[in-house]
């Protein structure tokens, strides 16, 4: 009988089931339940030092040598967007993730996974775009692989690469190293590739285009790491946006971290769409911009090297890692309030009014 | 920006605080109707702002939050039918049904399209002749005109595999509902600005009368709110009631007359239940008998057991008024936005998500 009442009384919970029977569209967001994602299935499953550390890339001892691995798949639409396209992506997402790690890029796989019926010029396209940045960023493509799939059981193009560089010695950087008083600096405005694609896959027409910020960053890095070994930990806030990587490091260092709105550039374009649909800037992707906590001492320094970089020529400091409120990411706000930022359980959903 | 950045400027928004603060002598109830207007509210943390004889009270106007169960149910149960392509505005997607929600449906192999404005619906429609389309035509006035205006096209196209399940809800018999409440504590309301853009403030004039309680028609930015506050203390510390309009650069007092024609021309008034509330009469739309070929109601048949709602959600209570979010002995521990028991705990717009999202630091401490 028991038993029976416990059925019924769960047939008529109108609470939504815990998200665990399925895979939901929001476990690939980047935000909690992609998190959770990892914690309960990935991190079990292949439990390790350098996996546990949560970055963007793992970096492993070979032979003496430091070496950093990152992987990543593109899975963009449209494939071609203002200001880049899935080839170009492929490059400098995978070459973002290296140089988080302060590691100089060296080398890439490159996979695609190809969808039955797709334009052989479009493939050509994607390829020679994939090419050019490679080049440009200075590293080399020396493996891959091609598979294809029946048309509908894929959306016309995927690409995954694999990088690995090499880490210099003594340079420790990591999401866990944040401490009360360091810097929250940030490279320029926020949430200009997200924008772009949502712009070009919904036919959405502003003024003037928004073009997608993606870019490799190594270089910015190099300039960074030039004029102070004391950054605790650098982050590119993709998926998820500029808060979920804040609330990640958060987390992970088990400190606060205090914004203050008003330092956050976000451009006039971005910040209309965002207004119109219904979306906050902090949580739209970037593809071109970086997070770095630096220790306070430096931060002047910092700021000053990444400015006299062309990607780095809008960076502001943003806030400070504080004692209080340890996990929260917490935003001053113009008027002088304080509220949280908080990491989405998914998407951010377009508002219907 | 421009046009913005003016309404969220400290200085005008201290300005105001102070006139308030010179104003107030005792304590007032104030409700801000709109979703909208809670979210801006919260965000910018405009009640630590005030003075503490200013309580600020949110209102039922989320129109997620109070889309019956009922409707959700049906949406995802069209949802899950191999004929159907079911459209739907973004934040319906995770709201919680009787025993699932959009999103689920569509991991299980249900058609279903996120769409920024309900034509967008009609295009699917017409582009994939051989699929039923199923737009989920929610909102309050707001989005009525341009959802008739869906039903409108498709009617006169004679797009027969376009309907639209629909449950909209309006802003002053819901007032009206609360004022009689025996319940009620609140003073004086802050009308929504969208809505009021569309239909004009002349309806609130009945209010007024009736109850003697100032309306001030409010925008939503913060020294929007802050000025909305203002007007309505100037009035209850002087007693008087009056209809005031806030929002002049959006909100006229006849409002958009074209929008209303299209939304009589398809919608008739009808009684509807507000989740959380309950039925309230006269307080939504419903399409007329013409359009009954674009109605998902007469054209599937859709019969439904419904859940109740959880006992421990307060939502009702909270849609009301009568409680805050942080009075739920569930709030931001067996409820949140991944597990909301209530479906203000869900929509941006929702009271319940507001607090989670931008406050949960102020209650901790």
């Amino acid at each position: 009988m028991a038993e029976v009442l416990k059925t019924i009384a769960e047939m008529s919970c109108p609470t939504p089931l815990p998200a665990k029977d399925t895979i939901l569209l929001g476990h690939g967001s980047g935000g909690k339940l992609s998190a959770e994602l990892v914690r309960d299935v990935f991190l079990p499953a292949f439990k390790n030092p350098a996996l546990s550390k949560l970055d963007d890339q793992a970096i492993v001892q070979v032979n003496g040598s430091r070496i950093a691995i990152t992987t990543d798949s593109f899975v963009v639409k449209p494939l071609f967007f203002p200001g880049g396209d899935i080839g170009s992506l492929a490059v400098h997402g995978t070459v973002n993730d290296l140089a988080m790690g302060g590691a100089q890029p060296l080398f890439l796989s490159a996979a695609f996974i190809l969808e039955e019926g797709l334009s052989m010029d479009v493939l050509r396209r994607v390829v020679e775009s994939l090419h050019k940045a490679a080049d440009s960023a200075g590293v080399q493509v020396v493996t891959g692989d091609t598979k294809v799939v029946e048309k509908g059981s894929g959306d016309g193009l995927f690409i995954n690469t694999t990088g690995i560089g090499l880490v210099p010695d003594g340079l420790e950087m990591s999401a866990d190293r944040a401490r009360p008083g360091d810097k929250v600096l940030l490279s320029g405005s926020i949430g200009d590739h997200g924008i772009a694609i949502l712009a070009q896959r919904e036919g959405l027409e502003f003024e003037s285009a928004i073009q997608s910020d993606s870019a490799a960053l190594h270089t910015l890095v190099a300039e960074m790491l030039k004029v102070t070994g004391d950054i605790r930990c650098m982050r590119d806030p993709t998926r998820g946006g500029l808060s979920s990587t804040l609330n990640e490091i958060a987390a992970q260092s088990r400190v606060g971290i205090e914004l203050i709105e008003r330092a956050i550039p976000i451009r006039d374009e971005v910040k209309g769409a965002c207004e119109l649909l219904g979306l906050d800037p902090l949580y739209v992707a970037n593809e071109g911009k970086l997070v770095a906590i630096v220790e306070p001492s430096v931060a002047e320094t910092v700021l000053a090297a990444m400015r006299r970089h062309p990607l780095g020529k809008d960076a502001q400091i943003i806030g400070t890692v504080t004692e209080k409120n340890p996990g929260l990411v917490v935003m001053r706000t113009p008027l002088g309030t304080t509220r949280i930022v908080d990491m989405l359980a998914g998407d951010q959903l377009p508002r219907i009014c | 920006m421009k046009y913005l950045d003016e309404y969220r400027d400290e200085r005008i928004a201290h300005g105001l605080v102070a006139e308030i603060t010179r104003c107030v002598t005792r304590p007032w109830v104030l409700m801000e109707i709109c979703g909208g207007q809670t979210h801006t509210i919260m965000r910018y943390g405009l009640d630590e702002l005030l003075p503490p004889e200013i309580e600020l009270v949110h209102g039922p106007g989320c129109p997620v939050c109070v889309t019956p169960l009922e409707t959700i149910d049906k949406a995802i149960a069209l949802a899950l039918r191999p004929d159907v392509t079911l459209v739907s505005y973004g934040d319906m997607l995770r709201v919680p049904g009787s025993n699932s929600d959009l999103f689920r449906a569509k991991a299980q192999g249900g058609d279903v399209r996120i769409a920024y404005s309900p034509l967008e619906a009609v295009k699917v429609a017409r582009a994939n002749p051989d699929r039923k389309v199923v737009f989920l035509a929610i909102g309050f006035e707001t989005t009525a005109p341009p959802n008739a205006m869906a039903a409108f096209q498709a009617k006169r196209e004679g797009l027969k595999n376009f309907s639209m399940l629909v449950s909209h809800v309006l802003v002053p018999p819901a007032i009206r509902a609360l004022m009689t409440s025996r319940q009620n504590r609140v003073q004086a309301f802050i009308a929504p600005g969208h809505v009021c853009t569309v239909m004009g403030f002349q309806e609130y004039e009945a209010l007024v009368r009736d109850f003697a309680v100032p309306i001030v028609v409010g925008g939503f930015e913060p020294a929007d709110l802050l000025e909305a506050v203002l007007m309505l203390v100037k009035q209850l510390e002087q007693g008087e009631a009056r209809i005031e309009n806030q929002y002049v650069r959006s909100v006229s007092y006849a409002g958009n007359l074209a929008a209303q024609q299209i939304m009589k021309e398809v919608f008739e008034v009808a009684d509807q239940k507000w989740r959380g509330i309950g039925p309230i009469p006269n307080s939504g739309l419903r399409l007329r008998e013409e359009y009954r070929a674009h109605d998902a109601n007469k054209v599937f048949d859709l019969q439904l057991v419904t859940a109740d709602e959880p006992a421990e959600c307060i939502s009702a209570m909270v849609l009301q008024g009568l409680k805050k979010p942080t009075d739920c002995p569930a709030f931001a521990m067996r409820c949140t936005p991944e597990n909301p028991l209530g479906a203000p705990m869900v929509s941006a717009e929702g009271a319940c998500a507001a607090y989670y999202h931008y406050r949960r630091h102020t209650v901790a401490s």
